[in-house]
């Protein structure tokens, strides 16, 4: 069990043709992901590197591949459209890696999102990660040495997106016999989050990176939810960062809602107001709002175990999980 | 992306928004002409003359200066062009003007506050309003947040006219004015839809008192404030045409240049990192073991063997760095392409400071080769095993 993605999820890639696209098509295809193919108006009918099949339309790749997600890598200009298109040919799993997207882009995208959902039933709700997020992991046991399709470096998980495959730590391979599902806006910070808990033993369910970006599409929330409700995610962890107020609510919902064990750490408590920190996301605004200290205290006082330092997220969680 | 405020009024001007009289001013002996023309052609004696600046906190710095004269005039521009302005936002050694705007001045019957931003959570547009203008909005938020209306805009639709006309009833405008403020208010919408802002701000927004031709007042816009979302300045090359490098630091330019986003700090540990989260959380580390970050830096997930050895060179710039820390876990980042940075920044600049490494994720094992084949180039180098023992050795050597 996992959340959002496993072994059977049918991906797309909508831009497998341009440079990024197609290097992180690879990556999945070797990681053992089910990548049945990708998108490049024009170019239907062609093959990739992999020997995949390319489709003019993601309708198409739909109807002719059985593509259930798709992963975007198209420039920032037609992400809203790709994203759209994806939502239309009716996939319910859109992660959108481009980074870079206008903010009005999203705000009109999400709101076309919000009303297709009101009229979609719980089951065949659509899910938006991103867009400048890394993408979504569930790992499986190693299998291969993931370095060609037919060698694989899992036979039962799935990565959609840019995330390194192999520093996961499959439930089973873990010296603890638990999982943790990770939920994160940073890329990097996600991989030193699965770094860490692996040398602690603990394997992960999945990971999600929700992006850097001010409007965007899960919140911490969604995730929490979703790790809340599976039975073999055994803690949480939930990293944030300066900006915005998505933590707090997700605080407030971990107190109300959430009964495993959740661990956290928030980015940017040396960061200087008004000053953008890398992601378009990451700013303490000029009223004040949006800093670490204001997020730790709300996650503390939620009963979240904080990290003080990057460096002790891993050991956040055990304690967090008393195996410590 | 910011503007200057002569530039936002041209903005609003064109939009259709009403703004006083006033002209662009960047010499002391162009000072009294300029008062002149501008006061003759609005039939006034007032003139106001303000520093074109990013930072704020210009009128009590006394870089907004009312004038009556054209001596007075002369007097202000040789104050503001030959002084650093220095207010609470701009540090203490302050900035150089070189621009000022000279408008004319103008009766004022009421002031108020006018803007249209982004809200996250919401995710959606929302106009800001309240009668109590021409002070700092975050005051009027913790005073009296009774007196700011937000109001939702339309994702779709933008501001509708009946929910425009609503605020303005709310905002206390009677007669005409009505009409004039919703107006305004639609037109700013539109501004900042069509434009990618991420700030359209009017404060303050004013109402002149009643003349003959004018009973109800007129409504204008006094001062405005205009930021752009980065990431949709490609479609606007007119925006980008009201880029001021001088408003911006060097070296953050330099960065950004080469794909690079840094950000200068006052510590003395520079950081070179990828990935914006960990960037951040490595200055959280270094704070922790007692040291202080002299940067953010976050070389991205595709930077090139060149690009890791400029950002050596720009860190290096910064004289106060005494120790570099230096925190990759690669993903898309492969290790050796930031190991053989490092190399050649030795070769080509060299490290004269402490260098601590910490290399982890993707290829590393060439990465720590590469760095060990050029021991001889890297006497400061020192590997650190994680995060945290980077982050206690750097803070170590530094002292």
């Amino acid at each position: 069990m996992a959340v959002l993605v496993n072994a059977d999820t049918r991906v797309i890639c909508q831009g497998i043709t341009g440079s990024f696209g197609a290097i992180h098509t690879k990556g999945c295809h070797h990681y053992g992901t089910r990548v049945v193919g990708g998108v490049t108006p024009g170019k239907g009918g062609q093959k990739d590197a992999n020997d995949l099949p390319i489709f003019n339309t993601v309708e198409e790749a739909v109807v002719k591949a059985g593509a259930t997600a798709t992963m975007i890598f198209v420039p920032p200009a037609f992400c809203g459209d790709a994203i759209l298109e994806a939502a239309d040919a009716g996939l319910k799993l859109i992660c959108a890696i481009t980074e870079g997207v206008p903010v009005q882009d999203m705000v009109k995208v999400r709101a076309v999102l919000d009303n297709m959902n009101a009229e979609l039933p719980d089951s065949e709700q659509i899910t938006l990660i991103g867009p400048n997020c890394p993408g979504i992991i569930t790992p499986g046991p190693k299998t291969g040495s993931g370095t060609s399709g037919s060698d694989t470096y899992t036979n039962a998980g799935c990565k959609i997106g840019i995330m390194p495959g192999y520093i996961n730590t499959h439930i089973s391979e873990a010296k603890t016999g638990k999982a943790v599902g990770i939920v994160s806006r940073s890329g990097t910070l996600t991989y030193e989050a699965v770094w860490q808990t692996s040398n602690f033993g603990l394997g992960q369910s999945t990971c999600i990176g929700i992006g850097g970006d001010p409007v965007r599409g899960m919140s911490h929330i969604d995730a929490l939810k979703l790790f809340q409700d599976d039975p073999e995610t055994h803690g949480i962890m939930m990293i944030g960062e300066i900006g915005g107020s998505d933590e707090e609510a997700a605080a407030a919902f971990v107190k109300e809602h959430v009964t495993k064990p959740v661990a956290g750490f928030i980015a940017g408590a040396t960061a200087p107001p008004g000053k953008r920190m890398g992601h378009a996301g990451a700013i303490i605004e000029a009223d004040g709002s949006g800093t670490a200290e204001g997020k730790i205290k709300a996650m503390r006082a939620a009963g979240i175990e904080v990290a003080d330092s990057p460096a002790d997220m891993g050991r956040a969680m055990v304690a967090a999980m008393g195996l410590s | 992306m910011k503007i200057h405020e002569y530039q936002a009024r041209e903005l609003l001007d064109n939009a259709g928004v009403p703004v006083p009289a006033g002209t662009l001013l960047e010499s002391i002996e162009d000072a009294a002409s300029t008062y002149k023309s501008i006061t003759s052609e609005a039939g006034t004696e007032l003139a106001v003359i303000k520093a074109q600046v990013h930072a704020g906190g210009r009128g009590k710095a006394g870089f907004v200066k009312l004038v009556k004269t054209p001596e007075d005039a002369t007097e202000a521009a040789r104050f503001m062009l030959s002084n650093r302005m220095v207010s609470p936002q701009t540090g203490a050694e302050g900035l150089e003007v070189k621009k000022l705007l000279v408008a004319a001045g103008v009766d004022i019957a009421h002031e108020y506050y006018l803007a249209i931003t982004t809200d996250r959570t919401k995710r959606r547009n929302i106009l800001i309003a309240s009668r109590e203008g021409g002070v700092e909005i975050e005051k009027v938020a913790e005073e009296n947040p009774d007196a700011i209306i937000k109001q939702e805009i339309h994702p779709l639709l933008g501001l509708q006219a009946h929910v425009a006309r609503k605020v303005a009833f709310q905002l206390g405008f009677q007669g005409k004015q009505v009409g004039q403020a919703v107006k305004v208010m639609m037109n700013l919408a539109k501004l900042f839809a069509q434009k990618d802002c991420s700030l359209a701000e009017i404060n303050p927004l004013i109402v002149t008192p009643p003349t003959d031709a004018h009973p109800d007042g007129e409504l204008l816009a006094i001062d405005a404030k205009f930021n752009f979302d980065d990431n949709g300045l490609f479609r606007h090359k007119d925006i980008q045409a009201l880029f001021d490098p001088s408003e911006e630091n060097p070296a953050e330019m330099r960065a950004s240049r080469m794909g690079l986003s840094y950000i200068a700090l006052d510590g003395n540990i520079g950081c070179l990192v990828n990935g914006a989260g960990l960037a951040m959380a490595t200055m959280d580390a270094i704070k922790i073991h007692g040291g202080e970050p002299a940067n953010f830096l976050d070389v991205g997930g595709g930077a090139s063997e060149e690009a890791v050895t400029e950002a050596f060179s720009i860190i290096l710039s910064d004289d106060a760095v005494k120790g570099i820390m230096v925190n990759i876990f690669g993903g898309i980042m492969d290790c050796a392409v930031i190991a053989q940075g490092i190399v050649n920044a030795a070769k080509s600049i060299g490290f004269s400071v402490p260098l601590v490494v910490r290399l982890e994720g993707t290829n590393v094992e060439a990465g720590r080769e590469i760095l060990k084949q050029a021991s001889s180039d890297l006497p400061t180098l020192e590997a650190a095993s994680d995060l945290g023992d980077a982050a206690a050795k750097v803070v170590k050597a530094v002292g």
